[in-house]
């Protein structure tokens, strides 16, 4: 076991980890983070999608030994149920989320983007998020989702 | 009216935890000293068990049991079942061959369960799992749809000689024959709708727990349909008596049909936990996922449409060999059948149809509804058939349908093959479909594609679905073993707020903010007082689930009927508050009133009354709740004209959808917005099917697309925006007159991509291409086509 201490959303946390043990799995099982999800754990589907220094990480393929020093944010981190960020909100508010198990991935790729490209285009918000899979939506309402919230941002 | 009402586009209240990561989804969930499932699966398509040794795994650390398929039958736990049963041409039931749970003398597919190995942790138990070490003796295999049931293939079970569940029909063959003879023109065609895979994000799984003290099991699942799950799981695989497994289907996410069934793992997994006494763990890995959820469509098709000189339809000849995989799975058997041939009329007045279809067992993952289950099949094949009688008719295919829609005037209209359709207007759905699709203005665009030297094609889907499954007698008549109502218990609290026990599933529908929205404008409530609770046996009436799109036609359709139970209790509460006989005083906005007066009490007050019954009526029960059951009486009928168009490039035969149009009839709308997302949802689905997806076994009966970097999943950068509009045509039959948009868009969109492309390749002398239409498809089409002109 290798003692890692981890920055995630904000708080320091020391955690005992296997060499070969992903940051999805030391979320989910050591931090209780369970809001991170596992689709395919092969780095295809972004439902494990987190930020690592603000860039977006599919954070089954990373090893959490190796995330020493990083600055984490899952989507525990982004906002809250009384607090939502503004790429929450407009999740919400375009009708962008059913049954909700992609939904985390999808809203971390897009604060990713937005902070990259105040203003993306709907074609760089659909490459922006073609990493994320989602079975239920079609994609449209979570691309208004997020032009909603560029526009918000970025008048 | 308020904001929350019917009809209103309502933000969805189940959203702030799915967006901050709150939802409570199956892998969330844990129990004390809980243990994890690994399963030994098959890696050959057809084989014999010669022996399983255990030693190696037992010594592996951390392995707690290896269990075996002997065991699970010494242990009386019976075989995996299909609910339906369909009786061939003549007149015998089909063959429901024994499909155990763990394997025992023979292996029928790649996936299939030989063991379970329990560890103390998941990596203890997928290190026990390889250790076990299993002897085969390979068998041939037989995988093509086409030829399993012919003579000289592999044969998989004894019960069913040339690999043939059913050969069944539906329709007067001989009188469709005649009319073929006589018929001025005919067109046939030849296709695979091809096999899917359905991906739900959310991977299946399983928690069993068992109580030594008590005896009672709970498994927490994901499923659509939990009550369900727990009557097979009692009353026909033997786990426990119904009381005594309680099944609780939380967050659920995704399940398209796949998870309506009952599978090997969680029954394996309820057995275990009893047999270890520790709750016990499994959750499919994506490979997993891939070759055991059950896959959907598989049809090898030939069909026929005969016309007369004015392309006035006479008669319909279908043929179908429908791959139902290795074993049948719960519902496996009625998909391609009464699911699939009762819908070939579509929106026409076809007066004869015929279709028969060999349901054939092959070496391969079981096959069983996904998203629309058989009304994809069907409509592919009559809005195929349809474009290219036009085509060859010279008629313009819009033109070709309004001359054989059944018309406005003409509902309730029985169709040749049992269905009564209750309401519809198909010619102002097309009209509309028309405007939106700007199709006026196609060919301009057609042309401006030639110049720069791409293929346009318009394609069009005039889709009919039967929504609202079903009334029991007419499932029951049919060979169906179960009844298709639905249930709701409408629960005030003495507080005035209120629970809805329903027993369908939401695992992406919004029955949170839709089922509020219907109870809060029935009942006059606040719509932030009304709680929706589903998903546990232990805390919602009986319920039959959710899919089929039957959730609004029958599950509300049930809250319904409870709601009106309430207000008339609440009439004779408020009679006797406002001194007024119960008949004198009437309900509205939340306010029993007395007629012609300003007397009113408020249905909160009544509420406490009820539950506070100082002052009360003598004769009448206290507490505010009700349950009501409701039988649909028909199917809905859910309708449409999608348009879909598409730009080829001949180069390297990438197909783009550069505009898709639907205008659908769903009834009664409840929440605009939710209709839109599920539309979009499942139009993509249906793209996915016409251009990218397919599950393609090799010879072997290999799984060559089991991971997503081999099964082409539609992304946010490879399907387009819509424009989606509806018409309303109230269903006449339910209390709310909704008719179901869950599967629309899956079910309308493979034949309006599929006939998009067709139109556009014509141009250059095409005439076939299956789906999906990849680019070496279309592109070697194109290039054969150019060599036969050549020639």
């Amino acid at each position: 076991m290798i003692e890692v201490e981890l920055a995630v959303n904000g708080e320091r946390e020391t955690v005992s980890v296997d060499a070969t043990q992903t940051l999805l799995d030391v979320l989910r099982t050591k931090l209780g983070l369970t809001g991170t999800k596992i689709g395919c754990n092969q780095g295809v589907c972004g439902s494990c999608t987190v930020l690592i220094d603000g860039k977006p990480a599919r954070s089954c393929l990373v090893l959490a030994a190796g995330c020493r020093g990083r600055a984490i944010t899952t989507i525990e981190g982004v906002g809250t149920a009384d607090a939502p960020s503004p790429v929450q909100q407009a999740f919400i508010e375009a009708g962008a989320v059913q049954c909700g198990y992609c939904t985390p991935g999808m809203v971390l790729a897009a604060e990713a983007l937005l902070r990259k490209t105040k203003r993306p285009s709907v074609p760089e918000i659909r490459e922006a998020l073609s990493g994320n899979l989602c079975r239920c939506s079609g994609y449209t309402k979570i691309v208004d989702a997020v032009k909603l919230a560029s526009e918000r941002a970025a008048p | 009216m308020t904001d929350m009402s019917i009809g209103r586009a309502v933000k969805r209240t189940e959203d702030l935890r799915f967006i901050t990561g709150k939802g409570h989804y199956l892998d969330d969930f844990s129990r004390p000293h809980q243990t994890y499932a690994a399963f030994v699966r098959s890696p050959h398509a057809h084989a014999e068990i010669k022996k399983i040794n255990k030693t190696k795994a037992l010594k592996v650390p951390g392995v707690v049991a290896v269990l075996t398929g002997d065991e699970l039958a010494a242990d009386k736990i019976g075989t995996l079942i299909c609910g339906w049963v369909i009786k061939g041409k003549d007149g015998s039931p089909h063959k429901a061959p024994p499909h155990p749970a763990l394997a025992t003398k023979k292996v029928r597919y790649v996936g299939d369960h030989v063991a379970v190995v329990i560890g103390e942790t998941l990596d203890a138990a997928k290190d026990g799992a390889e250790a076990v070490e299993v002897e085969y003796r390979t068998l041939p295999a037989a995988v093509d749809t086409a030829s399993a049931h012919k003579p000289g293939q592999p044969q998989l079970h004894a019960e069913a000689p040339n690999n043939l569940c059913y050969d069944w029909e539906i329709g007067d063959r001989a009188k469709v024959d005649a009319a073929f003879s006589g018929a001025a023109h005919a067109v046939k065609l030849q296709f695979v709708n091809n096999r899917l895979v359905p991906n739900a994000i959310e991977p299946r799984a399983a928690l069993a727990d068992y109580d030594t003290g008590s005896g009672e099991f709970t498994l927490y699942t994901t499923s659509q349909n939990p009550h369900v799950a727990r009557l097979v799981l009692s009353a026909f695989i033997g786990i426990a008596p119904e009381h005594k497994l309680r099944v609780i289907a939380p967050d659920v996410g995704g399940g398209f049909g796949s998870k309506i069934f009952i599978y090997a793992e969680e029954t394996v997994a309820l057995w275990a936990a009893r047999k270890i006494g520790r709750p016990v763990k499994w959750t499919a890995e994506r490979s997993e996922s891939f070759v055991s959820d059950a896959h959907g469509r598989d049809h090898v098709t030939t069909a026929e449409l005969a016309t007369d000189k004015d392309g006035k339809f006479l008669a319909m000849r279908v043929n179908t060999v429908a791959n139902l995989g290795a074993y049948l799975s719960t519902f496996a058997s009625a998909v391609p059948t009464y699911l699939y041939a009762t819908l070939l009329a579509g929106q026409y007045k076809t007066p004869l149809i015929y279709c028969d279809v060999q349901g054939v067992f092959t070496n391969t993952t079981p096959v069983d509804a996904y998203r629309g289950a058989g009304r994809p099949e069907a409509t592919y094949v009559v809005e195929r058939l349809v474009e290219e009688m036009a085509a060859k008719l010279k008629i313009a295919p819009d033109e070709l349908r309004r001359r054989n829609f059944v018309q406005a005037n003409e509902f309730p209209y029985t169709t040749p093959v049992i269905h009564q359709y209750d309401c519809g207007d198909f010619q102002r759905a097309q009209r509309e479909a028309l405007r939106v699709a700007d199709v006026a203005g196609f060919a301009q665009r057609k042309a401006d594609a030639k110049k720069r030297g791409k293929l346009r094609g318009l394609g069009y889907s005039s889709y009919i679905e039967a929504c609202g499954i079903a009334p029991s007698a007419a499932v029951g008549s049919l060979g169906g073993g179960v009844g298709l109502w639905e249930s709701a218990t409408i629960r005030f609290n003495p507080t005035g707020n209120v629970s809805i026990h329903v027993g369908t599933h939401s695992h992406g529908q919004s029955h949170q903010t839709t089922f509020a929205q219907v109870v809060a404008d029935r009942l006059g409530v606040p719509f932030e007082s009304v709680e929706i609770v589903e998903g546990d046996t232990a805390r919602t009436p009986f319920g039959m689930g959710t899919y089929g799109s039957r959730s609004a036609a029958v599950g509300l359709s049930a809250v319904s009927k409870a709601a009106d139970k309430i207000v008339e209790k609440g009439k004779k509460i408020a009679g006797h508050l406002l001194e007024a006989a119960p008949q004198d005083i009437e309900f509205r906005d939340g306010k029993f009133r007395v007629m012609g007066t300003d007397k009113e009490v408020g249905i909160a007050q009544v509420a406490f009354a009820a539950y506070v019954p100082h002052n009360y009526p003598k004769d009448l029960e206290p507490g505010f709740e009700e349950t009501a059951f409701y039988d649909p009486l028909n199917f809905s009928f859910p309708a449409g004209t999608h348009v879909a168009e598409v730009e080829i490039d001949p180069e390297t035969g990438t197909t783009e959808i550069v505009n898709y149009s639907a205008v659908d009839d769903f009834g009664t709308i409840i929440n605009p917005m939710i209709v839109e997302g599920q539309v979009h949802g499942g139009i993509v689905q249906g793209v996915g099917q016409a251009l990218l997806e397919g599950a393609v076994y090799d010879a072997d009966g290999q799984l060559a697309s089991g991971s997503y970097m081999d099964y082409t999943m539609p992304r946010a950068d490879n399907v387009p925006s819509f424009k989606v509009e509806t018409i309303v045509v109230p269903s006449p039959l339910n209390p709310l007159g909704v008719k179901g948009c869950g599967e629309a868009g899956a079910i309308a969109a493979p034949a309006a991509v599929m006939n998009a492309v067709h139109d556009a390749l014509r141009a250059v002398g095409v005439d076939k291409v299956e789906m999906p239409a990849t680019p070496h498809r279309v592109w070697s089409a194109i290039r054969n086509a150019k060599k036969k002109a050549a020639k």
